[in-house]
This record gives C-alpha cells, sequence and structure tokens, in this order.
C-alpha cells in the first residue's frame, strides 16, 4: 500500500488498474476525461496491460465493451452525461445480456441548458437501465469501489453490470489523501473474472439473441433476481474487502446518528460529508438529527432503509435531481419504501445543486428544520429559503 | 485453396433460419460462413439476418455469434478483436453481417471508426437496397427511381429521388486494406473476395448486392437471375481494392439494357424515362471514372479483369 495525493477520477483510475482490465473502450467528456487520461499514461507506461479502443462516440465505446465482455475479457468504459445518455440504447444491452461491465460515471447535469458542472440527473435518469448504481463519497471510496464493482458485478450470482456513479468534479476533480492498495492485495480481493456467459469456440454460442412472447419473460425474471442478489453480494465482498486492506464500508447505505434521530436528512454522494457537519450543528442546536446516505440507488435498499428509519419522525430527501411534473426521483423511491416498510413517519424531498450549484450547510439545516416542521412537499434550492 | 461449388462444406453454419425464400442476403452470409469455418465470430446489427436467425430457442448459427445494436455492428466486433486480443486469442474471424441501412446510414460512424483503428474485422454490408425487415423504407442506398413505402409511386412524386451512395468509395478513401463490390449474382466472384479477404489483418469491407424478392418485387426463383442483371446492365460492379489500389472484377464490354433490369422489378414498375436516362448517366460516369482509375495496368496485368 502507498499513500498518494489523488483525484476521484486518478484514484478511480487507480482502482480499475488494480482489477487488471482487459479491455478500455471510452469516448472523452467532461468532467470523465482524466480517468481515461490516467489509464492511457498507465498503459504508455507499461504499468497497465491493457487494449485500448479509441472509439469515435459514447455509443461505440459501450457497445465495444459489451462486444469485449462477450469474450470474457473484463471490460471498462466512462462516461457521463449527455454520453451516458447517448449510450444508453448499449446500457439496456449490457444489462440484458448479463455483461458485468464496469462504468464509471462522472454524475453532471444534462443539456439544456448546457451545463457541465454536477448533478445527478444523468445517472438518476437511468436508475432502470439495469445496471447496479452505487455512489461514492469522496476519493477514497471511488478507487475502492472500482475492485468492489468488478467483484459484486462478476459474481455468477449476479452477472450484471455497474455503474459507479462520482460527483462530477466535487469527487472526481478534487485531490484526497488516498490509499493505494498493493497490487497482491487487489488480486487476494478480486480473482480474475470466469465465466460461461461467453464466446466459446468449443462450444459455439448464439449471444444477445431475440426472445418473444413466450419466453422474454423467464430472462427479465433472471435480470431482475440477479440485481436483487446485489445486496447479498456487496456485504460479502465489502466483508472481505474489510479483512484485505482494513477500510470498511457498509453496503446499501450508511447512516449518522440515526438512532435516537427525530430527523434525518437522506442524500446520497459527496454531499453528505457537508450532511454530516450539519447534524453535528442541529445536535448543538438541540434538534435530534442525524443522516443516511445510499450508497446504492440500484437495487433500492427499501429494507435497509426501513431498519435505518424505523425510529424517526420525520425524512428530508436531498437530491440534486427532480423527475419534472412529479418530484425527486429518490425522494419517490424513499416514500415508497416508507410505505412499503409500513412506516408512519413525515417525508418531503429538496430539490438542490442542479448544475452544480452549491449547497451550504446551512441549507441543509434548512431542510431538516423544514422537515420537523411537518413540510412533506418538495421545495427547490433558490425559492423558498430566503430567510437563511 | 480455392473454394467453389464442388469443394465447399457441406455442413451448413446457418441452418433453419425463417428468411423469405428466395432471399439473397441469406445465401450471402451462409457462403461467407461456410468459406469462414468454424473460428468465426458472427455479429449482426437488428436487421432481416437477425430478425430470422435468433430466435431464442431456435438460435441459427453453428459458429459463435451475436446480435449487435442497430449502429453497433463495426463497434460491437472491434469490442470482440480486442477482447480476444487482449487474451492472447489470435486465430479468431470476427465478420459482421449488416444490411444496407445498418451500414450505410445508422451503422456508418461505427464503420468509419473501426476503419480508422484498422481493427481485425471484416465487415460485409449485404445491400437489399431499403430497409426490408421493417418493410421496405427507403434507405440511403436505394436507387434513383425505386418504389419505397416511404417514397412511394404518388401522382406527384414517382419513387426515391436520390441515387444511391457510393460505399465502396467511402470505405477505399479511407485507406481500408481490403474493399470488394459482389453480388450474389456472381457467387464465385463473391466466394473468392471473402476468402481474400479472410486471409487479411485488420479491416476488410466486402458490399454485396443481395435482391430481396419481396422487396423488389421478382419471384423467389430470380434472385440470382436479377442479380446477375443488375450488374450485366452496369448499374452495379464487381471490383476491389487493396490499400486504394483499384481494380475490377468484372469489366463488361458491352452493357444490358437498363431498363430491361428494371422493369423486371415491380418496385420499378412505375420509373419514369428522365429516371432511366439520369441511372444510365450516373452508370456511365461511374464507369469512366472507374476504368479511368485503372489505367492500362489495372485492366489487364493481373489477370483479374474479364474483358
Amino acid at each position: 500500500m502507498t499513500r498518494a495525493f489523488l483525484s476521484g477520477n486518478e484514484a478511480f483510475a487507480q482502482g480499475v488498474r488494480l482489477s487488471r482490465v482487459q479491455v478500455v473502450s471510452a469516448y472523452p467528456i467532461t468532467p470523465q476525461t482524466t480517468v481515461v487520461e490516467a489509464l492511457a499514461g498507465m498503459a504508455a507506461n507499461g504499468e497497465l496491460n491493457a487494449r485500448f479502443l479509441h472509439v469515435e462516440s459514447e455509443h461505440s465505446a459501450l457497445s465495444a465493451a459489451i462486444g469485449a465482455s462477450m469474450t470474457g475479457a473484463r471490460t471498462f468504459t466512462a462516461t457521463s452525461s449527455q454520453g451516458l445518455l447517448y449510450m444508453a440504447e448499449c446500457l439496456v444491452y449490457a444489462s440484458g445480456g448479463r455483461y458485468p461491465i464496469v462504468m464509471m460515471n462522472a454524475c453532471r447535469s444534462t443539456a439544456l441548458p448546457w451545463n457541465i458542472y454536477g448533478d445527478q440527473r444523468d445517472s438518476l435518469l437511468l436508475a432502470d437501465s439495469g445496471w447496479i448504481q452505487i455512489y461514492a463519497k469522496d476519493a477514497q471510496e471511488a478507487l475502492d469501489l472500482a475492485l468492489i464493482a468488478y467483484r459484486v458485478a462478476e459474481d455468477p450470482e449476479v452477472s450484471t453490470p455497474c455503474m459507479v456513479c462520482l460527483d462530477g468534479f466535487t469527487i472526481t476533480h478534487t485531490y484526497e489523501a488516498v490509499d493505494v492498495p498493493s497490487q497482491q492485495q487487489a488480486d487476494a480481493f478480486l480473482p480474475p473474472y470466469r465465466t460461461s456467459n461467453r464466446f466459446d469456440f468449443e462450444d459455439p454460442r448464439n449471444l444477445a439473441f431475440s426472445a418473444g412472447p413466450e419466453t422474454n419473460y423467464m430472462f427479465k425474471k433472471k435480470e431482475h433476481e440477479g440485481m436483487l442478489r446485489v445486496f447479498g453480494a456487496l456485504e460479502k465482498a465489502e466483508k472481505d474487502f474489510n479483512e484485505i486492506f482494513s477500510r470498511s464500508y457498509s453496503g446499501a447505505l450508511e447512516t449518522f446518528a440515526t438512532e435516537d434521530a427525530e430527523v434525518v436528512v437522506v442524500t446520497l454522494g459527496a454531499v453528505y460529508g457537508l450532511v454530516v457537519e450539519a447534524v453535528k450543528s442541529l445536535r448543538k442546536q438541540g434538534i435530534r438529527a442525524g443522516a443516511i446516505r445510499l450508497r446504492l440507488i440500484r437495487p433500492f435498499p427499501a429494507g435497509q432503509l426501513k431498519e435505518a428509519l424505523s425510529q424517526v419522525k420525520h425524512v428530508a430527501v436531498l437530491e440534486k435531481d427532480i423527475s419534472f411534473g412529479y418530484e425527486g426521483a429518490v425522494l419517490s423511491w424513499v416514500r415508497a419504501a416508507v410505505q412499503k416498510g409500513g412506516l408512519d413517519l413525515n417525508v418531503c424531498g429538496f430539490v438542490a445543486g442542479l448544475g452544480g450549484k452549491d449547497i451550504p450547510e446551512a441549507y441543509i439545516e434548512y431542510a431538516a428544520k423544514t422537515a420537523l416542521s411537518g413540510f412533506n412537499g418538495t421545495r427547490f434550492q433558490g425559492f423558498d429559503e430566503e430567510d437563511l | 485453396m480455392a473454394l467453389n461449388a464442388k469443394n465447399i462444406p457441406s455442413d451448413e453454419p446457418f441452418l433453419g433460419h425463417k428468411a423469405c425464400p428466395g432471399c439473397g442476403g441469406a445465401l450471402a452470409l451462409r457462403l461467407a460462413l461456410k468459406i469462414l469455418g468454424p473460428r468465426a465470430v458472427a455479429v449482426l446489427p437488428a436487421g432481416c439476418m437477425s430478425a430470422v436467425g435468433f430466435n431464442f430457442p431456435q438460435l441459427c448459427f453453428s459458429c459463435n455469434a451475436a446480435i449487435s445494436t442497430f449502429a453497433g455492428t463495426a463497434s460491437m466486433l472491434a469490442g470482440i478483436a480486442a477482447g480476444f486480443e487482449a487474451q492472447g486469442i489470435t486465430d479468431f474471424k470476427a465478420v459482421g453481417f449488416a444490411g444496407d441501412g445498418g451500414t450505410a446510414d445508422i451503422g456508418l460512424q461505427a464503420l468509419s471508426g473501426a476503419i480508422d483503428r484498422n481493427d481485425d474485422i471484416l465487415y460485409i454490408c449485404y445491400d437489399n437496397e431499403a430497409y426490408m425487415n421493417t418493410g421496405t423504407q427507403r434507405s440511403s442506398l436505394t436507387p434513383l427511381g425505386a418504389a419505397t413505402t416511404t417514397t412511394p409511386y404518388g401522382s406527384a412524386v414517382k419513387g426515391n429521388r436520390l441515387s444511391k451512395k457510393n460505399m465502396f468509395e467511402i470505405v477505399t478513401a479511407q485507406g481500408i486494406p481490403y474493399a470488394a463490390t459482389a453480388s450474389v449474382g456472381y457467387l464465385p466472384d463473391f466466394m473468392k473476395k471473402v476468402e481474400e479477404a479472410a486471409a487479411i489483418r485488420g479491416t476488410r469491407y466486402i458490399h454485396v448486392i443481395a435482391p430481396c424478392p419481396t422487396g423488389w418485387g421478382v419471384r423467389p426463383d430470380e434472385t440470382i437471375e436479377i442479380a446477375k442483371a443488375g450488374v450485366d446492365c452496369g448499374l452495379w460492379y464487381l471490383a476491389k481494392s487493396e490499400y486504394g489500389a483499384t481494380t475490377l472484377t468484372r469489366n463488361p464490354r458491352v452493357f444490358t439494357p437498363i431498363g430491361d433490369y428494371l422493369r423486371a422489378q415491380k418496385r420499378f414498375s412505375g420509373i419514369s424515362e428522365d429516371d432511366i436516362e439520369q441511372l444510365r448517366k450516373e452508370r456511365d460516369l461511374k464507369w469512366s471514372r472507374l476504368r479511368g482509375e485503372l489505367g492500362d495496368a489495372g485492366l489487364s496485368g493481373k489477370g483479374e479483369t474479364r474483358l
């Protein structure tokens, strides 16, 4: 293990290198570029033995990644925003075919209006694409998630592609001190990719076929079941990870001070660090606040959320997303989990940080206090908090 | 050893499919796979051949094969080549079979990218001159004057108003190691070109005219005849290009009448004399360019031409 000063993208690239990826297929888009540049640098220096495909579009990036995965190769791609949307057709293709590709998405706003800064409208728009979605909170977790993502995605019981989401700029371009594991540690954690879902010259396969009304549901049911097995696979992977790397992660979600909390702020991504600071501040003011970070968005951890919220009275969902004409997508999923879990609590939503708008700590305290007041609707950052 | 009708393998690589009777595309695909052999890995985008050959559990390819996205024939092939190469496997034959729409329209960008990188793939475009799988809509390879369901004969407009895109020149302009045109009307020529292409590393492209009796309005037993007529009247040509050096593999001394070729097909039943004249002009211009570019050496030097 070595200690290094890395951006989130550079840290993720280290994780990809340690995963011994065999094919990298990518197309540049801000703020994804530096992860692929870092990998290209490693390849140029002989530190990474992977085939690079300099494709002409994101659609081709993922299409080629699927082709490489069909040969049994461990495959990586990365994108962001418009690029993610451009490859959307291939996302459902990869998940439907059960190809455990890992993709890093640098979460970024979507046009129009054009905006290169971080929010989560790109990845959340594709929550239904059949990919595992897991959100990092910092550069260290980004590196670790590269290894964990391959381990979970390639689990034969899961066999599902995984999108690791890093907040654009906030994580991708922010430099932090990061522990870079040794190759021996990484190899002990992540075995080579072995699968029967590949071309075979001894026993030729027809892959990526059509399945009509008589058989289609069987494949979709299996796809759903594979996704649901992510909870167990992630828990097992992170237990092994802790044993090898002495760093622990908490599976589907992370909690802070929820045990006695009357109000909890639920969020995802890098803003969680600030939410924890806001919770500490609120507690000093006599408000029993807590925080939850959703690491997994797909599969959605409704059961784990129910457990974490069982004693809570008010929930504020803070997300960098809006499903136009309804409410924040994460808010809807949290509401559904609350209803499904039979919990009697008040839930409201805060659409914040759109297009990279800074979310100050005071706004998070405002959100918690608004939830405590019994508010159960949605508020947009910048419109209703004049008293801040 | 050159394969011909006598020594071609009897094993069927594409069997039990649901293609229409007389399908030129199925014929080209089947013969190409026989030549490429068991190390072939076939990629077919959304289109006729994937629709008729991949209906679970009735999967028709005896070699490794997969459907790609419509735009993704070349990019998926590129990924397959990269995946095998990354694992030290080099004795594979990644081959794509895409229709005219999948090649000249939605798949052109990915194809251009593969040629640019010189990925080790063979791309075969089976050209039936319209989107036949979805019911004969116009593509950029539909000829002038042809009726399709999106360019019908009406009282104001008579069929497709645009000329066929020149895919052969598009790919050769990129300096591709091997490109060829072919027709199922001249199968020995097509088979020889597949064999030649299979022996080369890097990106290779073969554009084979494959009539669709359903969409063209000919009888299923007229596929070969109408494909041959298309070459004999000069509207299609048989050529190849190795690293940009183009040679004709058939160079007719005289052309049969264009009108006879057109009037044998329902899709040209209402074609105007003006359109026929325009097609004739375009044909003559194309041939003078082809012959002019070749020079004397190209026409007679390699024994490839049949004057």
